[in-house]
């Protein structure tokens, strides 16, 4: 998985832009973490939520995981497929496994964002 | 923190570390979900050195066990074992635990490694009067449990104790790898088992658990940690003290009639649990699946009739079954089979109905 293109933040989501559309997931470390998704309450499209804000749970065997959004901005889109293959998110977390996609209202918030080295260097330190 | 024996071994295997009551033990190994369902269809090893082992002793040691426990001691020969309660006065549970009995004049107590201490007080205060000898050797004690469908044929390559004759809830003193050993046919799974107790050194405890997951691989058996051994356990609706039985729910209440022997004669919380079987219950414990999408917790609120009850005392997503579980005390007019009652996960009223129990059973 080529994840140059994929920028992350500190809690485990990562963002691949398509011009003013952000699609979000969960990195590999985090659905490891995880373990075994079972369920996930997707985020509605069309609400609006601020950077770091909770807006989708995952529920895995373990635990209850929040899920915070890295960016600002209005929900546009939820992979309702993992509504029926929750384990898409530990299978395929870069693909398959997006979570939701969001409209960013505040491009500075991206500057925030660690590309994949940075995120492999902060993994490191964990 | 504490370390078990095989604490190396933990770490040589990549297990995941936490701090379980004071102990340093692996909550997993190579997934929870993996080692759980690696138990149910071929096997699994854990380590559970945590748990205490209190030995009594002397020649009234069977109405001194007698007197602490609710199930009828008596019924044991030497090499046998049951599962029994430990209860005050309320006939609530000090703890639950099982008794081994070695012979007339010693039995081997195994317990919660949580309530250790606990247990060896009130256990020692309640015993004085029989002058038996109590001893508390769990730090002498490691303890290794092999679960699953091919527990049997990976034991039988470290010992050439008669393991296949052992029955259930029977236990020999023989060698695993040359090293004595109380062996039981044992188990906090469902599944077919053993549960090993030996003294030894620590590189001698850490090699075995290496070997046995060594030559556990062409058999399907994994090391598994705890949070195997709790949804396991779960599934299967074994107890957990904490959880499901605590100081303030009694056997009746807890639906473990079935270690209640009112009839063998007096014991501490005899009275309480007569007067309560007399005039029934008033709550109970049962198992119950979520009919909505969710995940029932510990602790999560539950409702009944719109309101608010008790507590989801244990909950899962019961990785082999595959779908939500839980137990909790409701009332005993709404504990039949089928009763509809909701818990509240994150602010929501998710529906969720009383069923049979034991969630799972294996097949043999």
């Amino acid at each position: 998985m080529d994840l140059k293109t994929y920028k992350f933040s500190k809690d485990h989501e990562w963002v691949k832009l398509e011009d003013d559309i952000a699609i979000i997931g969960v990195s590999d470390y985090a659905q490891k973490e995880m373990g075994d998704v079972v369920y996930i309450e997707l985020p509605e499209k069309g609400n609006s939520f601020s950077k770091g804000d909770t807006c989708s749970n995952i529920e895995s065997v373990k635990a209850v995981n929040d899920i915070f959004t890295p960016l600002s901005g209005e929900v546009v889109d939820v992979n309702t497929s993992l509504e029926d293959t929750p384990e898409n998110i530990n299978k395929d977390p870069y693909d398959s496994g997006w979570i939701f996609k969001i409209k960013i209202s505040d491009s500075a918030e991206l500057t925030d964002l660690l590309d994949a080295d940075q995120y492999e260097e902060y993994l490191k330190g964990i | 923190m504490k370390k078990t024996t095989i604490n190396s071994a933990h770490y040589h295997l990549g297990g995941k570390m936490i701090d379980f009551f004071g102990w340093d033990l692996p909550v997993q190994y190579s997934g929870l979900s993996e080692e759980h369902n690696s138990v149910r269809t071929t096997g699994g090893i854990f380590d559970v050195s945590h748990m205490g082992e209190i030995f009594i002793k002397g020649d009234s040691a069977l109405d001194a066990v007698q007197y602490i426990t609710s199930n009828n001691i008596s019924k044991l020969k030497p090499g046998k074992i049951l599962y029994t309660a430990l209860p005050n006065e309320n006939g609530c549970f000090v703890d639950d635990m099982l008794v081994y009995m070695i012979t007339d004049k010693e039995y081997l107590l195994v317990v919660n490694a949580a309530n250790l201490e606990k247990d060896f007080k009130w256990i020692s205060s309640k015993v004085e009067r029989f002058g038996v000898s109590i001893k508390n050797r769990s730090d002498e004690y490691t303890q290794i449990a092999i679960q699953g469908p091919n527990a049997e044929k990976l034991l039988t390559q470290f010992t050439s104790d008669k393991i296949t004759d052992l029955k259930y809830y029977y236990f020999l003193v023989g060698k695993v790898s040359n090293i004595d050993a109380i062996i039981s046919r044992t188990g906090y799974t469902g599944e077919d088992g053993f549960e090993i107790y030996f003294q030894s050194d620590e590189k001698t405890a850490s090699d075995l658990f290496i070997d046995l997951a060594e030559k556990g691989k062409d058999l399907g058996i994994i090391p598994a940690g705890l949070g195997a051994r709790d949804t396991l356990r779960l599934e299967s609706k074994m107890s957990l003290y904490g959880n499901d039985i605590d100081d303030s729910h009694t056997i009746l209440e807890a639906d473990l009639g079935w270690i209640l022997k009112l009839k063998k004669g007096d014991f501490i919380g005899r009275d309480s649990l007569l007067k309560q079987k007399e005039e029934g219950i008033s709550r109970k414990l049962v198992g119950f699946e979520l009919t909505e999408k969710g995940v029932p917790r510990h602790g999560y609120k539950v409702f009944v009739d719109g309101k608010h009850y008790s507590e989801v005392t244990s909950g899962t997503f019961a990785p082999f079954l595959r779908k939500p579980i839980g137990l909790v005390y409701l009332p005993l007019g709404h504990s039949d089979i089928g009763s509809k009652f909701h818990v509240e996960i994150r602010e929501k009223q998710v529906e969720a109905m009383v069923v049979e129990t034991p969630f799972y059973k294996r097949s043999s």
